[in-house]
């Protein structure tokens, strides 16, 4: 299997704070990799850099064999086969589920307005949000945004696809049908990486989990090892604080 | 998918009871709001007219046969001042959309733009738009240019665009700048461009933002355009001088003064009624 994302060495500080330090990751095709970790630990950031939103200080990122970090890519084509999803849903308030959906596909990739909306209109149907694709963004509940910015980045067809947390803006109630999405997605073969706290989830969608701690990747394996049978102890210590606040 | 509401349903006794409350309530306080501005407005009134200087005033002031008289000559001035607005205005809207976007851009070959944008908007904001008038209407056709009218309704015009395509640019700018950066985050990661993402996703937030200022900005507008009389140009303001200057009645200026509020008064209340829309709309944004 070839690897979708190759990170080597990354490195990224904001000022002063080192918020990823040497950390290396790699993601085979059809392969879903959770990042896991405390507020702070540097999940979205690494996200964004490999998105290219923030600047590597050091290390390199590839994509499908390709140097992503180097200066001279085009970001734009870059970002085009990256889809990235929001802890909130970002979805432009001024545009029509519809509307938010066709944008990139009819200015970014250039396909014709009928063409983008019956993708469109079938992707949603998929999803049961049929009967909102006229609406705008604030008439939906936050699960309803959260599955159309999901849509949103699925209608560029994307190589891999980055998750940042997308159910923690979510009721309880709301978070299932956010995750089902995925779950879908899984098994269509997306490659994903994705940051959560949803710690029941990872164990049913992650191939590989990564625990995050002062910039690096503290712990690294399967769901059943990292999440049930930790061996760092800082691992065991952030997984009996998800357990108490009762995520697991 | 809700449910449709219930086609039986007719309002308890209880309710049926409060509705009664509710239209009792209101009645006393419309009563109430009656009285007083009748006491407030009245004795202002009476304070007026009983005033000792109140027949003078009343004669060069209020002299509604005078008045009548003018008020073609006012009204015909009025039309040009709308012209000016509305030519004015269409010309503001598009230097300042323009100045506005240089301002913001980050594009490094549009670095030396973006400095003049400023300068040109650090100046145009900072003097009083008086002497941009006089400097443009007495300095243009000193310059005896060749192809550049000296007309002075052309170049009142001119003024007024130049100095009000600076306050439009930095209240456009300001709405580009209140656009959260995530909307840019979300626009850019889907692969369109910074153009793109200017175009399509900040910009039309943006303007919405900014229609209630923008509206204020027009009013203000309308009535500046009054400040070009000073070159001569026969617009209301100057038709009323005219007038009044020949029989030491002001009568016009009064006439010029109520007509202008007869537009900007509306003009006002619809600006306000958009800025209470706005902020309803914007708490619901914060909502989400
Ligand atoms: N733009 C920025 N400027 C300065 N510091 C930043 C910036 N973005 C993130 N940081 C810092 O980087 C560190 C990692 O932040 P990050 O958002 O990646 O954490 P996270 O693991 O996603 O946390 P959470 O679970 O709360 O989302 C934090 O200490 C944060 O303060
Ligand atoms: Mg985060």
């Amino acid at each position: 299997m070839a690897n979708v994302l190759e990170l080597s060495k990354i490195r990224k500080s904001f000022g002063t704070e080192l918020v990823l330090n040497d950390l290396s990751l790699s993601v085979p095709e059809h392969t879903a990799t959770v990042l896991i970790g405390a507020s702070g630990s540097g999940k979205s950031t690494l996200l964004r850099c490999i998105n290219l939103l923030e600047s590597i200080d050091d290390g390199q990122i590839f994509l499908d064999g390709e140097e992503i970090s180097d200066p001279l890519i085009n970001v734009d084509e870059v970002r085009r086969k990256l889809g990235m999803v929001f802890q909130s849903f970002n979805l432009f308030p001024h545009k029509t589920v519809l509307e938010n959906i066709t944008l990139a596909p009819i200015k970014v990739q250039g396909k014709s307005k009928e063409e983008a909306i019956t993708a469109t209109l079938a992707l949603l149907k998929r999803f049961d949000l049929a009967d909102k694709a006229d609406q705008y963004p604030d008439r939906l509940s936050g699960g309803q945004q959260q599955r159309v910015a999901i849509i949103r980045s699925l209608a560029l067809n994307p190589r891999l696809l980055l998750l940042d947390e997308i159910t923690s803006a979510l009721d309880p109630v709301l978070v299932n049908e956010v995750l089902s999405i995925v779950r879908d997605l899984k098994s269509d073969g997306m490659t994903m990486v994705l940051a959560t706290h949803e710690m029941g989830f990872a164990t049913q969608v992650a191939d590989e989990v990564c625990f995050l701690e002062s910039g690096n990747i503290l712990e690294r394996g399967s769901a059943q090892d990292v999440l049930h049978a930790p061996k760092n102890p800082k691992t065991q210590e952030f997984l009996k604080r998800v357990h108490q606040a009762g995520r697991l | 998918m809700s449910e449709r509401i219930n086609s039986a349903w007719s309002p308890s006794s209880r309710e049926i009871q409060r509705r009664g409350e509710r239209k009792r309530i209101s009645r006393r306080q419309a009563a109430i709001a009656a009285v007083s501005t009748t006491v407030v407005l009245g004795t202002l009134l009476i304070i007026l007219v009983t005033s000792p200087g109140w027949e003078i005033v009343k004669n060069t002031f209020f002299d509604i046969d005078y008045g009548r008289e003018v008020f073609p000559t006012v009204i015909a001035g009025l039309w040009i001042n709308l012209q000016l607005t509305f030519i004015g205005g269409a010309a503001i809207g598009v230097i300042a959309l323009g100045l506005a976007l240089l301002r913001t851009t980050k594009s490094p070959a549009l670095t030396p733009f973006r400095f003049l944008a400023t300068a040109y908007v650090d100046i145009f904001r900072g003097a009083p738009l008086i002497l941009i008038i006089l400097l443009v209407g007495f300095g243009v056709p000193a310059l005896q240019l060749k192809g550049i009218s000296s007309n002075v309704i052309f170049l009142g015009t001119v003024a007024v665009v130049l100095t009000y395509s600076a306050y439009v640019a930095e209240v456009i700018r300001s709405g580009i700048l209140s656009i959260h950066p995530s909307q840019r985050a979300a626009a850019r990661s889907l692969g369109l461009t910074s153009g793109q993402t200017m175009r399509y996703v900040v910009l039309p937030q943006a303007i919405r933002r900014v229609v209630p200022p923008l509206l204020n900005d027009f009013v203000s507008l309308l009535k500046d355009t009054g400040l070009v009389s000073i070159l001569g140009v026969t617009d209301a303001v100057r038709a009323a001088q005219i007038n009044a200057s020949r029989t030491f009645n002001y009568t016009p200026y009064v006439v010029a003064a109520v007509l202008f509020l007869l537009i900007t008064i509306p003009m006002t209340r619809y600006t306000d009624r958009a800025i209470r829309q706005r902020t309803n709309a914007q708490s619901s944004e914060g909502a989400i």
